[in-house]
């Protein structure tokens, strides 16, 4: 799986690259998982900014992210989305469980 | 005639042919020049549909999945996507936002984002012999 995180003042970054469909969504389940188990961090951003597709599995793909961070009382922030996946998100609500912050323009 | 144009795929229901599926039908909708926004709608609808197909009709096996696109009159786009799987026993549940019974990976809100991304949605099923999903778009004329 392609994709690089960083860690900084206990703020994980992870950036998502390509389109996130239910063939590739357990890779990203798994990946995210694996860095959020790695480094336990307080805040963990996943960013969208490379991602140009999404469906419902990216809707999956997030629910297991922030269930995730809940169990290490840690929070999920998504940013950079392109206008696709944040009409995905808005459609399904998950948009009132997870903060997003808007791309800068 | 009643349609302008139309085509037929058919293929395995293997997860690398979402991507295919989904790009197929937004290369064959490219002549309604559509916008980006309708483009990603179709482009979602359609992949959720395929992915039904995919975890849900054909749990165990490589079955075939059908792709019917066609234009129809006044810019609207008709899609159907068919499979001879396992079928649903309770339309009506499978329907419901959050259901799902595709585990911890799936989210329960295909059929959600297939109707509220289209202009109209229609779900046929019969257990033991398949499930077809019947979609339509329609287009806005660009000036």
């Amino acid at each position: 799986m392609q994709f690089t995180s960083f860690l900084e003042n206990g703020h994980l970054t992870v950036a998502l690259t390509g389109e996130i469909d239910h063939h590739r969504a357990k890779d990203f389940i798994q990946g995210i998982l694996g860095k959020i188990e790695a480094y336990t961090p307080e805040i963990c951003v996943l960013d969208f900014s490379e991602v140009t597709f999404v469906d419902s599995s990216g809707i999956a793909v997030v629910i297991n992210a922030l269930r995730s961070m809940a169990q290490i009382e840690g929070k999920l922030i998504l940013s950079g989305l392109c206008p696709q996946p944040m009409r995905v998100f808005k459609a399904s609500g998950i948009d009132k469980l997870v903060e997003i912050k808007e791309a800068a323009s | 005639m009643k349609f302008d144009n139309f085509m037929i795929l058919e293929f395995p229901s293997k997860s690398s042919n979402e991507a295919f599926a989904r790009s197929a039908v937004a290369c064959f909708a490219a002549q309604l020049d559509p916008t980006l926004e309708e483009l990603g709608d179709i482009r979602t609808a359609v992949s959720e549909a395929v992915t039904n197909c995919i975890v849900h009709a054909y749990p165990n096996e490589l079955g075939i999945i059908t792709l019917r696109c066609r234009i129809l009159k006044d810019h609207v786009l008709d899609i159907v996507v068919k499979d001879r799987g396992a079928g649903i026993s309770d339309t009506e549940q499978a329907r419901r936002p959050m259901f799902t019974t595709g585990g911890a990976e799936r989210s329960g809100m295909g059929f959600t984002i297939m109707e509220s991304f289209m202009t109209t949605f229609e779900l046929t099923s019969e257990p033991g012999k398949g499930t077809t999903v019947h979609m339509r778009r329609k287009l806005q004329r660009r000036k």
